[in-house]
């Protein structure tokens, strides 16, 4: 799409320089560690050594007893406002601190409150915790079995670990599409617990004033105002009320879906300066971040796909079990306790799918939170990317070849999925062979089988995806009943400059400026002059937050529309400045002009002014607008990713040699920022494919515990991504524009994995989970046979 | 408490700590200069990265007191007169950064770089950047930031 604007006004299609960075690369930023108020305090948290253990006593006296511990925070203090157990997102709960037992390694036993954060470290060191460990169970599987402890004795009744059980689709019309098939594939795909990491770990500052009765939390989170709600509702009966509850969400260092839940460390950092009138922080350090903060992923799958010999597909199964660790604290929309998995259809034409899911309680930390993807789309991409890879392999056909045979065609949109989805628009086929002609598809396809007569190692996968966000329409789409539309409001200035503010809080994604892009891009006024704000709930309008890839489909959406209602009045106020009817007018970016006369015009500026200074009799004064956008339908970004990879077959080492990514989210706004949302979503689905796993032992240690075995990928492991891009906008967004942050690191890890099975199938090997490790393929080589 | 005499960002700054006090709570609580950050407990992540005569150090690493008499950079004392470091140009130019947290790391590590190696390969970059991680732009960008600097800095931009 060629841009409409001058590069001076900004609008769409311009990469336009960052509004945000000139005070990020002088180290001006304000992070939530950054915040200092007089008089504050530090608290730190004492931490269960055992993952699952009665707590017999805590003694607390010898931490007092330091200079400096101003108090001890245990769970008995909080229960007597019944605040030790708070609501998770999913309508299950969460303990803020434990009164009788702990469930998971790393779980808040007390906190310190001291006046600097070195003493508050001594005062956790100080606490003395008596524990009763209790047997420990960390696998779903055998939590589900009937012999199994039951780990949520807190439920009354509760007699077993099954948290729920979800399915979707017609499970006889896809029994029968395995019945008639004429080739049938299953496998088993684990993706294991990973934790998004984000530089910046969470915190808070919590300031309660005992005098206006105004709390005031600067909080690392990624949808303050259903924060602010969730305090009101949670808080309510120890006298914070909503409007005396503001949530500042700063800088934030990178969120990925890791700062969308209520941590305890929060609710204790509010109670604590409730009950010393004092401002507290809170900050944790990066071992509790990858101990104790949601998880994603952790989805044991079976995946079975039916089809014919000649490579059509046919019918899906797919059974799960979602380890959800001692709490169902995931961000899913109210009505889909398995978010958005039944996606797994992916891009294919399936006649028939059924999908089931069933939560279990492990002794583990809250899982199923997003890892930059959303709502559980990474499982499903990997599910159907994976099994309809296998079944490429298995019937001998290119799994290029068997992609394009299976595509939904353009010429279908929109698109009702076998489980229900209506895909708005795509061009699948577009993708992969724009991705095949950049990687030299036939090239490779020869050289590797050159390399495989010489006894080499090399692979080439496919990951055709299939993405859904932008949640979402309010029929369907709601958290804790909150509907999950996203707002905009536009406040244009006399001399024209623009304030405009928004329910979402970017992370990084570059909303200040491509935000204003939007308003260039409708009003014509130069990007320079416009400034964006988010995150401050006294003054933004209420939004459910940036998270799930929803800030361009939903907020984006309600920005375009707040503009085009400021439009619509400057009409009016340019037709009565120009003495013209309304219908006589023309719109360019930036003026009204009379139709065939364009020097009888007004300037976006001049009836800026107008509208404060001489508007048409009848007319409010003053130029703004305001948007609740609640969205018709999601939005289905796609694209196609190959990789090539080269397998030492001493080591195991899989060197990715090459990765292309084509990605198709619609109309871009900022080229620029999307290129970088790209790269930055690769390499966090490069992580998950190649390095990254939280493991624990059998007693529930963790063994992924802190950045020495946590494996965050460096400059040196990560690939030089080659990115390309279609375009296929979408019908029913005002902008034709689907979003992106996610799109690669949903896409990314089934490429991977495909690669490297594509050059050890000859050898008998069907399927890898992540993460494929040296170690692992090492392994599988000399089980295969293969010497060096 | 011991008395350390530290130069930061030009100015010398007298100051009582406590001995294990860490140089990056001294900059940024001390100090106040809270550009340095934060990521890790761990000497991984590289967002505390400092230049201390002239070498890149992690300050999470650092005592406060190993820092006396020694001459400390921060993110704060890049900009000179006004005027951007050309990394601090290069960031802004090739989107070296998202989410900005681990920016003031990269862009020490860089300063010190780049004064060894005023043509480095891609690679080298790569190698020199190994020690600060970044979980928003997949380091293609800060690569070519690094590029965009050392290139300028040849022409005598710096």
């Amino acid at each position: 799409m060629e841009p409409r604007t001058t590069p001076e006004i900004g609008g769409l299609g311009h990469s336009v320089k960052r509004k945000e960075d000139p005070r990020f690369i002088r180290g001006q930023g304000t992070y939530v560690d950054d915040v200092v108020l007089p008089d504050m305090l530090y608290l730190d948290i004492v931490r269960s050594p055992f993952a699952h253990a009665t707590i017999k006593s805590i003694d607390a006296s010898k931490a007092l007893a330091i200079p400096g511990v101003a108090a001890v925070i245990t769970g008995k203090d909080l229960a007597q406002y019944n605040l030790h157990w708070m609501p998770t997102l999913m309508s299950d709960t969460q303990m803020v601190l434990p009164v009788d037992k702990v469930m998971y390694q790393a779980q808040e036993v007390a906190a310190v409150l001291a006046t600097s954060r070195y003493i508050a470290a001594d005062g956790i060191d100080a606490v003395e915790v008596d524990y009763d460990p209790l047997p420990v169970v960390v696998d779903p599987k055998k939590a589900l079995l009937p012999d199994a402890p039951v780990l949520r004795t807190d439920k009354e009744g509760k007699k077993d670990n099954h948290i729920w059980h979800w399915e979707w689709g017609d499970r006889t019309a896809t029994d029968k599409t395995f019945q008639e098939a004429e080739v049938t594939v299953k496998e088993d795909i684990y993706i294991p617990r990973i934790h998004v990491s984000s530089i910046e770990t969470c915190g808070c500052v919590a300031h309660f004033n005992k005098v206006t009765g105004k709390l005031t939390v600067w909080m690392t989170t990624q949808a303050p105002h259903a924060i602010r709600t969730v305090f009101a509702l949670v808080a309510g009966h120890v006298g914070l009320a909503e409007h005396k509850i503001q949530i500042i969400s700063p800088d934030i260092g990178g969120g990925f879906g890791g700062k969308v839940p209520v941590y305890p460390g929060y609710v204790i950092a509010v109670a604590a300066s409730v009950l010393t009138g004092k401002p507290v922080k809170w900050i944790e350090d990066r071992m509790e971040n990858l101990q104790a903060d949601s998880f994603a992923r952790d989805y044991h799958m079976t995946a079975e796909l039916a089809g014919k010999k000649d490579g059509t597909v046919t019918g899906l199964r797919i059974k799960t079990i979602a380890d959800h660790g001692y709490t169902d604290a995931a961000a899913n929309p109210s009505k889909f306790p398995a978010g958005l998995f039944h996606i797994c259809t992916g891009s294919y034409d399936l006649k028939a799918a059924h999908v089931e899911v069933d939560g279990a309680y492990t002794n583990k930390p809250p899982g199923g939170i997003a890892y930059r993807c959303s709502f559980r789309v990474t499982e499903a991409v990997h599910a159907i990317e994976r099994i309809t890879d296998v079944m490429a392999h298995e019937i001998g056909m290119d799994p290029a070849e068997f992609r394009l045979k299976n595509f939904i065609k353009p010429e279908q949109f929109p698109y009702k999925s076998a489980l229900g989805w209506e895909y708005d628009s795509g061009n699948y086929a577009g993708a992969l062979k724009l991705a095949m002609q950049k990687v030299g598809y036939d090239d490779l396809r020869k050289e590797q089988a050159e390399k495989r007569a010489k006894g080499e190692l090399m692979g080439i996968g496919i990951s055709s995806f299939t993405e859904i966000v932008g949640a979402g329409p309010s029929k369907h789409f709601d958290i804790l009943g909150l509907k999950m539309f996203d707002s905009a409001e536009i406040r244009v200035h006399p001399t024209g400059k623009v304030i405009a503010r928004f329910g979402t809080k970017s992370q990084g994604q570059g909303h200040e400026t491509t935000y204003a892009q939007i308003i260039a891009e409708e009003l014509g006024i130069p990007v320079a002059d416009i400034v964006v704000e988010e995150g401050d709930t006294d003054t933004a309008p209420y939004g459910l937050g940036t998270y799930a890839s929803r800030s361009t489909p939903v907020a984006g959406a309600a920005c375009a529309i707040a503009a085009r209602k400021i439009r619509d009045k400057a009409k009016k106020i340019a037709a009565h400045l120009l003495e013209a009817h309304e219908d006589d007018l023309d719109w360019e970016p930036g003026k009204f002009f009379v139709k065939g006369s364009p020097d009888r015009a007004k300037t976006i500026q001049e009836i800026s002014l107008a509208a404060y200074t001489n508007h048409p009799p009848g007319m409010e004064a003053g130029l703004e607008a305001v948007d609740y956008y609640d969205p018709p339908n999601l939005t289905y970004p796609f694209g196609s990713y190959i990789c090539v990879v080269d397998i030492d077959k001493g080591t195991g080492e899989v060197k990715i040699r090459r990765f292309v990514a084509v990605d198709d989210c619609g109309n871009i706004i900022n080229p620029m920022i999307v290129e970088g949302q790209i790269h930055g979503g690769l390499t966090m689905g490069l992580a998950p494919a190649m390095y990254e796993e939280i493991q624990y032992d059998e007693s529930g240690n963790n063994l992924n515990g802190s950045f020495m075995n946590y494996l965050v990928p460096t400059a040196v492991e990560t690939p030089r991504w080659e990115t390309d891009k279609t375009c296929t906008p979408s019908p029913h967004h005002p902008l034709g524009a689907k979003g992106v942050g996610e799109s690669a690191t949903v896409g990314a890890p089934a490429a991977i994995v495909n690669a490297v099975v594509d050059a050890l199938w000859h050898l008998g090997v069907r399927h890898i989970d992540i993460p494929i490790t040296p170690a692992k393929v090492w392994k599988l080589l000399r089980e295969k046979g293969v010497s060096e | 408490m011991a008395t350390i005499k530290v130069k930061v960002n030009g100015v010398e700054h007298t100051s009582d700590v406590e001995p294990r006090l860490l140089l990056v709570h001294y900059i940024r609580e001390v100090l106040r200069l809270t550009g340095t950050h934060i990521g890790c407990d761990t000497s991984h992540c590289g967002a505390c990265t400092v230049i201390m005569d002239g070498r890149a150090v992690k300050s999470c690493t650092v005592f406060a007191i190993q820092a006396d008499g020694r001459d400390v950079l921060t993110v704060e004392g890049l900009e000179r007169d006004g005027k951007l470091h050309p990394l601090q140009e290069g960031f802004f130019q090739e989107h070296g950064l998202q989410c900005g947290y681990c920016t003031p790391g990269m862009l020490m590590t860089g300063a010190a770089f780049l004064e060894s190696n005023s043509a480095p390969t891609e690679d080298e970059i790569r190698h020199a950047i190994s020690g600060n991680l970044c979980r928003c732009t997949g380091y293609v960008n800060i690569v070519k930031a690094y590029q965009y600097a050392a290139q300028k800095m040849r022409k005598g931009g710096a």
